[in-house]
């Protein structure tokens, strides 16, 4: 039985005082991605027409180094914000909820690791090896 | 996970029909969620015929000339017939509006009345709002000040800020608008909704109240306010034309601006 008044189950824990931020980045994320995301569909959209060597000499442009790695940590924020989203919209069982975000950081933070390698890979040692 | 089906004993059986009394020539048929917990029996959608010749222009009229003189059985709320109690909320032809203010000419051929969408129904189309009123109290709608009051006057606020609180103040609490946003069916346990949201800016944006800071702090939670992914059916189904769906932007935008 649960003899809690509606109001002391509404109030529960109370407020968690944090959410803003992760808010506010998905927001300013979408932003950054808007250009970034036209200028890699653009090189993207040639890349049929382009030798292996091109592309790496590409990605070893200074700028194109930048924007990239811009374009992956930031695609990757994003998503884990987005799917942390998801996550706690439709789940509700704890543990699962508990796995789930846990497994999205991890997964994120595995793909921008071994993404951001190698494009520093390319860039240092020119693709070989 | 988010139930995306109905339970089983909650599946709509068809109902029995009421054929127009011999004789009427303006025939509405008007579809009527029934549902009686005591009876053990799913709900069931019954179908009225109704004479619009001797029945006012309202969904609210129809309601009533069922029950006066169809089927008193019938169970729903009402009280002002005027868009000012919100007591009448429901789900009519798939939107949630008041039936007082909801002409039957603007409805489709046939009027589909469903209690408001995902509350726990109490009998018919009378949905339970224990929960929703708790949200209500738990955002302290009521002016909290440490100043006291003027001794030989009220609180003094100007025009402009006044002017502040207009699309706040007209909100009746019909639960429209909670009752149509897909993070409130979801996650109305801890989510607040559009409608004490707007309740909560109300008191945030009131001039005279000295507990701003706290009421953002209250609210400043990925649950009770950021399930808002602003998908706008609160502002789309609002029977009194007000903007949910910005209030609640205002109260991001101000906890964003505390920070600056």
């Amino acid at each position: 039985m649960n003899y809690q008044t509606p109001l002391a189950r509404v109030r529960g824990l109370g407020s968690a005082r944090q959410g803003s931020h992760d808010w506010w980045m998905q927001r300013v994320s979408a932003i950054a991605l808007l250009p970034l995301s036209l200028w890699l569909a653009a090189y993207l959209s040639i890349l049929p027409n382009v030798t292996y060597e091109q592309v790496i000499r590409w990605i070893s442009l200074p700028w194109n180094t930048v924007l990239l790695l811009s374009f992956i940590l930031l695609s990757l924020y994003h998503a884990m914000l987005g799917l942390q989203v998801v996550i706690e919209d439709y789940v509700h069982n704890d543990w699962m909820k508990l796995l789930g975000t846990l497994g999205i950081r991890l997964v994120t933070a595995f793909l921008t690791l071994s993404t951001v390698f190698s494009v520093l890979h390319i860039v240092f040692l020119g693709g070989h090896g | 996970m988010a139930t995306f089906t109905l339970p089983k004993n909650s599946k709509i059986q068809p109902g029995k029909t009421w054929p127009a009394q011999q004789g009427a020539k303006r025939i509405k048929r008007v579809e009527v969620y029934r549902y009686d917990p005591e009876s053990g029996e799913n709900p069931r959608v019954d179908v009225f015929e109704i004479d619009l010749d001797r029945c006012a222009p309202m969904v609210l009229d129809a309601l009533l000339l069922i029950k006066n003189e169809i089927d008193p059985t019938l169970a729903f709320r009402r009280s002002c017939r005027e868009g000012v109690c919100g007591s009448c909320s429901m789900n009519i032809d798939g939107h949630n509006t008041l039936a007082c203010t909801k002409p039957m000419e603007d409805c489709s051929d046939v009027i589909r009345i469903y209690p408001l969408p995902h509350l726990q129904v109490v009998k018919d189309l009378v949905p339970d709002m224990t929960h929703f009123y708790a949200q209500y109290a738990s955002i302290k709608p009521w002016i909290v000040t440490q100043t006291p009051a003027p001794a030989d006057r009220e609180r003094l606020q100007s025009k402009e800020e006044r002017s502040k609180l207009d699309g706040l103040v007209e909100c009746i609490m019909c639960a429209s608008c909670s009752t149509s946003c897909p993070s409130y069916w979801w996650n109305g346990d801890r989510y607040l909704g559009p409608a004490v949201l707007l309740q909560a800016y109300r008191w945030i944006a009131d001039s005279r109240d000295e507990t701003t800071g706290e009421r953002l702090d209250e609210l400043e939670d990925p649950f009770k306010l950021y399930r808002c992914h602003t998908i706008m059916n609160c502002t789309d189904t609002c029977p009194k034309g007000l903007n949910p769906a910005k209030a609640i932007a205002e109260i991001k935008k101000l906890l964003i601006e505390r920070q600056k």
